[in-house]
């Protein structure tokens, strides 16, 4: 307990430094918010601009030519914007639900997909990939439907069994029992995989390497909704997570209701990391790499933290996805390999220098 | 480069109906001749396929009679179903395949390991890959050398060949659209589509067919193609094939990409039937149905 507290001392410390800053707290969000927002606007600006084929931006803008056969408007409008913005709302949610999912677990390395809800997910839409082409009468949502309730019920069996063993809410319980299923699932998945035949091994091995074509807006329009709860959900929860980082104790003390500020903030990062998979598939390395470039700017202060990751992001899974669809054109490299690439050896970087 | 002559000489080959094998499929004619001149030049009697397409050719040559048990994916021709299992690619089941005493088990030429258990127990092997066009019809003659069916296999590559041939001669001289071959994609959806790519007998029976292969110059089996290669690439025709183990799909996905000309001329055809994804004895009349989907015209 003592030790405890030393280490609550020391993060309070941290946390209350830059408070102690030359401008004023409010400036400073506004600031880092800002900044977070420019660069993410900058990044859904010019990355429709570059792509695998040399597109006239001033004939796809050009409404005199017929939409029909206006190949530069459908490149730019069809293809590569949704993409664009696909990539801005996933990179934002899985960016954002690690800082939500660091600040609740307490452990610098969590991601998004440390509790078993992208393994739900992604079994969710094999069970569509492997059995669903024996249906007709499939739509353009079964996949991400189907991933999304995998998510779903991935974080329903957590939540039961973090709240069912004690009368609150406990994180402990969270990790193992979100570990443990994420093993769980993962096993399936790979029975899954094992009664697939050769074309859909490939398209299941495909999905779990994340892909942000969505050639369209009905699932970024279907997602929406949910993220953008979500986003306002996290900026709200951040000056509780603040306290929440000085130990449940201090928090309670200082008149945080640690109990519902968790279940709150697990729920809605959970359920933001489903909607992302849902359209994207399970997109690594964004959870972790995101949160802890943005606290290296702008130092550990959630209500910094959070606006600057949902910006950041964005910007960061726009750039990973240019690279994906440009360097190797006319074929794509998965944009999972790309953040896994740059992602990976800053994972251990940060472990190095953490210990 | 390997492939353009290849393809290139697959062309050439199909019309006047010689030099159909090209200098991959040299070589792995040797190579095969080799193996099965080493491994045993006695008539083998009790021979197992874990190759589907090997299967086919050992029926349409003569020697299905001598086979005794197949692959777990092995469908065609009907007379397989009453034959044991012996698991397929992947899952090999060598215990099986030991215990029904083999004198000649064919292999596809990836399965490194079962090569190396079936040769310390002593098992004559064939091994081979599927590769392009002209490497069936080398294939064909080769199974033919080692089953000890050569007639039946020459007779087979010719009724081939000329079928090929009527294939290209009626499809002579017209334009070639740019077409797309889609072997897999997300039910209901146009993501995560896979279509035939520069090397393969897809790509070679959509050449052979009349038609041109947009994604011929990617010098893979397989392309991951994106909604951006695919409004720029602007398929004339898109023949979506399936082996036929699930749902026809459906052409009102493409109507997401609207500016594709094959959505707006409505020329999108979807092909069923195991023949299109077996590198087998039935390509020729594979080729027909890309041809008849390509150039309805002609036929």
């Amino acid at each position: 307990m003592s030790t405890d507290t030393g280490a609550a001392a020391r993060r309070s410390e941290i946390a209350v430094k830059p408070v102690d800053g030359p401008l004023g707290i409010r400036s400073r969000i506004a600031a880092a918010s800002a900044g977070a927002l420019a660069i993410a606007v900058a990044a859904i600006v010019l990355a429709p601009l570059i792509g695998s084929t040399h597109i006239s931006v001033a004939r796809a803008f050009d409404w005199s030519v017929p939409w029909a056969t206006n190949v530069d408007a459908q490149i730019f409008f069809v293809a590569r914007l949704p993409r664009v913005l696909a990539a801005a709302l996933v990179g934002s949610a899985l960016a954002a639900s690690g800082v939500i999912l660091q600040a609740l677990l307490r452990n610098p390395l969590a991601t998004p997909f440390t509790l078993g809800v992208s393994a739900g997910a992604a079994l969710g839409a094999m069970l569509v990939l492997v059995l669903g082409g024996a249906m007709a009468s499939l739509s353009w949502a079964s996949v991400p439907a189907a991933s999304f309730v995998g998510a779903l019920a991935a974080v329903g069996v957590v939540y039961l069994l973090a709240a069912g063993r004690h009368r609150g809410f406990s994180t402990g319980v969270l990790l193992l029992a979100g570990v443990t299923l994420n093993s769980f699932l993962s096993a399936l998945i790979m029975l899954v995989q094992y009664f697939a035949d050769m074309t859909q091994t490939m398209q299941t091995l495909r999905w779990l390497l994340g892909d942000l074509d969505v050639a369209g807006y009905r699932p970024l329009v279907a997602a929406l909704p949910m993220l953008a709860i979500a986003y306002v959900v996290f900026l709200a929860l951040a000056p509780s997570l603040n306290l929440l980082s000085l130990g449940t104790d201090l928090a309670a003390a200082r008149g945080v209701d640690v109990v519902r500020v968790e279940r709150v903030a697990f729920l809605t990062a959970s359920l933001a990391t489903g909607a992302a998979v849902s359209i994207a598939g399970p997109i690594g390395f964004i959870g972790i790499v995101v949160p802890h470039l943005v606290r290296m700017v702008v130092g550990p202060d959630h209500r910094l933290v959070v606006p600057a990751s949902l910006g950041f992001g964005a910007a960061f899974l726009i750039g990973c996805d240019l690279i994906s669809r440009t360097v190797l054109a006319p074929i794509e490299l998965p944009v999972g390999i790309v953040t896994a690439l740059i992602g990976g050896p800053f994972f251990l970087w940060l472990l190095v220098r953490q210990s | 480069m390997m492939f353009r002559s290849r393809t290139q000489t697959v062309l050439r080959g199909l019309s006047p109906l010689r030099g159909v094998c090209s200098r991959t499929g040299h070589f792995l004619l040797l190579f095969l001749l080799a193996v099965g001149t080493i491994s045993a030049q006695i008539r083998p009697t009790r021979i197992i396929s874990v190759v589907p397409a090997a299967t086919e050719i050992l029926f349409a040559v003569g020697a299905g009679p001598r086979v005794v048990a197949v692959s777990s994916f092995d469908h065609e021709p009907p007379d397989v179903n009453q034959l044991p299992r012996v698991g397929a690619l992947m899952d090999p089941d060598v215990e099986r395949i030991l215990s029904l005493k083999p004198d000649l088990i064919v292999i596809y030429g990836s399965q490194h390991d079962l090569a190396q258990q079936l040769s310390r127990a002593g098992i004559p092997q064939f091994a081979f890959l599927h590769g392009g066009l002209s490497d069936i019809l080398t294939t064909i003659t080769a199974l033919g050398e080692r089953t000890d069916t050569r007639d039946a296999a020459s007779r087979l590559v010719a009724s081939i060949r000329s079928r090929l041939d009527a294939i290209s001669r009626r499809v002579a001289g017209k334009p070639r659209p740019r077409t797309l071959i889609v072997f897999g994609r997300d039910p209901g959806a146009l993501r995560n589509l896979y279509a035939s790519g520069g090397i393969g007998f897809l790509h070679d029976m959509v050449e052979a067919a009349g038609g041109a292969d947009v994604f011929g110059d990617v010098k893979r089996e397989s392309v991951q193609a994106t909604s951006e290669t695919l409004i720029a690439r602007a398929p004339e025709v898109i023949i979506e094939i399936r082996a036929g183990d699930e749902a026809v799909p459906n052409p009102d996905d493409w109507n997401a990409l609207p500016s594709i000309p094959a959505v707006r001329q409505h020329r999108i055809v979807a092909l069923i039937g195991t023949e299109l994804v077996t590198a087998g004895p039935r390509v020729a009349a594979a080729t027909e149905r890309i041809a008849r989907a390509i150039h309805p015209e002609a036929f």
